[in-house]
């Protein structure tokens, strides 16, 4: 984990309202598993104060890059979508705990499901799983076609399944409907998205091994603040805890009450 | 760095820089960006004494130039910072400041004995003003004479000094300054977070849990400055002054003002290096602005005469 002035290598548009932003610096030497996040300051004034923090999709040792994608929705990813190459950035990272990779063995066959903004984490776990060896099918989910992005970025590590709200691109309806209509099984599945759709992912039985990314608003992003504080899931009602940002995001199914 | 150190009641400081209690946990995360052992002292997340998890999420809302939380006071309960986290803190030469909290009189007694005989918590912060948990917290903060009583308890059972936190959401501040002050507070801690509200655009209903949170980060300072101004020239018990700070310029601000030290909350979420970065430049701001040592500052704003000798290390 360092504090580093990153400089951005490219900032643009993919999908509605989505960004890929590219960005260079030293801290790529200790990024290392997928689902790890960025803590960033948007700004160099007051508003907003707190960082954002934003998963890192995909990481490139060799050059000192890393990508992450986010949805230009409130006032500080409007400001991040603002960035222009060459501009530095203040940046936090990586921080958190990410998909478990060593948990796949190489002839498994692992079941990547994001859903919206939650796809990027899955693209780096992707590149990895392949990489040792294990088969990846990934189901992605939407709102319509305008929001799909990555699709293809996927298929070159796999089967890669599509399903919008409307029905406007692949599959009507969300990622479970396509996991039971294709009847689709695997040794280990991985997932980011929206919370209902991690409890949904939660309660199946696509796979024996299934690890969720949580999102939590977050003000350190380091574990000092107790702002994005989870119940465990056998003490729902007691003091255990976990934190989103320090001990997770990534928990095991059934770890954490979500 | 000698231009920086302060004697307090029970503290003997290299210099006046701590985080705020509920902003560095009990330390551990923040020690792994940077050696602790240059801060003049730190102020540990309040202690309850059952374990308490605290306000559902969303626990965080903000605010142009400010944030808001209701964490409300999660922490793993007294046995476990007596056992566990402040033990861990022992490695450090730091002065560890315990932020004393509860529900009744009796919680905050019991906390206070037991935390205070710890070999490295050289002073207490009594929390009297949290608002964001239903009981305790600020209702003492916000009766003088509720406020006094505990206060007097608090010392009967403490083997250090007692620092008294103060809320801001009063009507007269001094006037819980003083009562504090007359309960045998050996100092005060001010100021915390301002009671506030955010609400969402789409749901039309406020985004913390809790509904309301406490405010803090800049936007508040010029209310801590000022009531630090106020509260300074009536008691004769020196200031901890916290609310914003975010720089140098800030910390000597306060002392302006009338803090004898200061603590930095909400910027070390924005800049995990703001303390470090704060007691590096704070020699050179000095001796820019023409002084010898920080204590010379203290209290400038509204005093001309020397300072007292106990300031001075």
């Amino acid at each position: 984990m360092k504090k580093e002035l990153c400089q951005v290598v490219s900032n643009q548009s993919i999908a509605d309202s989505i960004y890929e932003l590219t960005l260079s610096g030293s801290m790529v030497e200790e990024m290392n598993e997928p689902g790890q996040f960025v803590h960033i300051k948007v700004s160099g004034g007051l508003d907003p104060m707190l960082r954002r923090p934003i998963s890192i999709a995909s990481i490139h040792k060799e050059k000192s890059e890393f990508t992450i994608i986010y949805r230009k929705q409130g006032r500080g990813t409007s400001l991040l979508a603002e960035k222009k190459q060459g501009e530095l950035v203040d940046i936090l990272g990586p921080l958190g705990n990410g998909f478990p990779v060593e948990e796949a063995s190489v002839g498994d066959t692992a079941i990547l499901v994001g859903g919206g903004i939650g796809v990027p984490p899955l693209y780096e776990l992707a590149k990895q799983l392949v990489k040792k060896g294990i088969k990846v099918i990934t189901i992605l989910g939407f709102q319509n076609e305008s929001a799909v992005f990555y699709e293809s970025k996927f298929a070159e590590f796999g089967e890669t399944y599509i399903a919008t709200v409307d029905g406007s691109y692949g599959t009507k309806g969300f990622v479970t409907d396509v996991l039971s209509t294709k009847n689709i099984r695997g040794d280990i599945l991985y997932s980011c998205g929206p919370t209902p759709m991690l409890r949904a992912i939660e309660v199946s039985s696509y796979a024996p091994k299934v690890y969720l990314s949580l999102e939590e608003r977050m003000g350190c992003g380091i574990g000092a603040c107790f702002a994005c504080v989870c119940h465990v899931k056998d003490d729902p009602d007691g003091h255990a805890y976990k934190k989103v940002c320090s001990d997770g995001p990534v928990f095991r199914a059934g770890e954490v009450a979500i | 760095m000698r231009s920086l150190s302060i004697k307090l009641p029970g503290l003997s400081l290299k210099n006046p820089i701590m985080p705020a209690s509920g902003c560095f946990g009990f330390g551990k995360e923040y020690s792994q960006l940077f050696d602790l052992n240059i801060l003049g002292s730190i102020m540990v997340k309040a202690t309850t004494p059952e374990p308490r998890f605290g306000n559902p999420t969303p626990r965080v809302a903000e605010t142009p130039g400010g944030m808001l939380n209701a964490i409300g006071l999660q922490n793993p309960g007294l046995d476990k910072v007596v056992s566990e986290e402040l033990p861990w803190l022992e490695k450090f030469d730091v002065p560890i400041i315990a932020n004393v909290a509860g529900s009744t009189e009796e919680d905050y007694v019991r906390v206070a004995e037991r935390i205070s005989k710890a070999p490295n918590v050289h002073a207490l912060e009594l929390n009297i003003s949290c608002p964001n948990v239903k009981t305790g917290g600020i209702a003492f903060g916000t009766d003088p004479e509720m406020a006094k009583d505990l206060t007097k308890k608090v010392k009967a059972v403490s083997d250090v000094p007692v620092y008294v936190k103060l809320s801001p959401n009063v009507t007269d501040i001094v006037k819980i300054a003083k009562a504090v002050e007359a309960g045998g507070a050996d100092g005060l801690t001010m100021i915390n977070t301002l009671v506030g509200m955010r609400i969402d655009l789409h749901s039309a209903q406020p985004i913390l849990s809790n509904r309301t949170g406490g405010l803090s980060g800049s936007a508040i300072k010029p209310v801590a400055l000022r009531m630090i101004y106020e509260v300074s020239q009536q008691v004769d018990i020196p200031i901890i002054g916290m609310g914003g700070i975010q720089s140098a310029e800030d910390v000597i601000e306060f002392f302006y003002a009338g803090a004898s030290a200061v603590a930095v909350g909400t910027q070390n979420f924005v800049d995990p290096f703001v303390c470090p970065t704060i007691i590096e430049e704070l020699p050179a701001l000095l001796e820019k602005l023409g002084y010898d040592h920080i204590s010379d500052c203290i209290g400038r704003s509204w005093k001309k005469h020397e300072q007292p000798a106990y300031h001075r290390a």
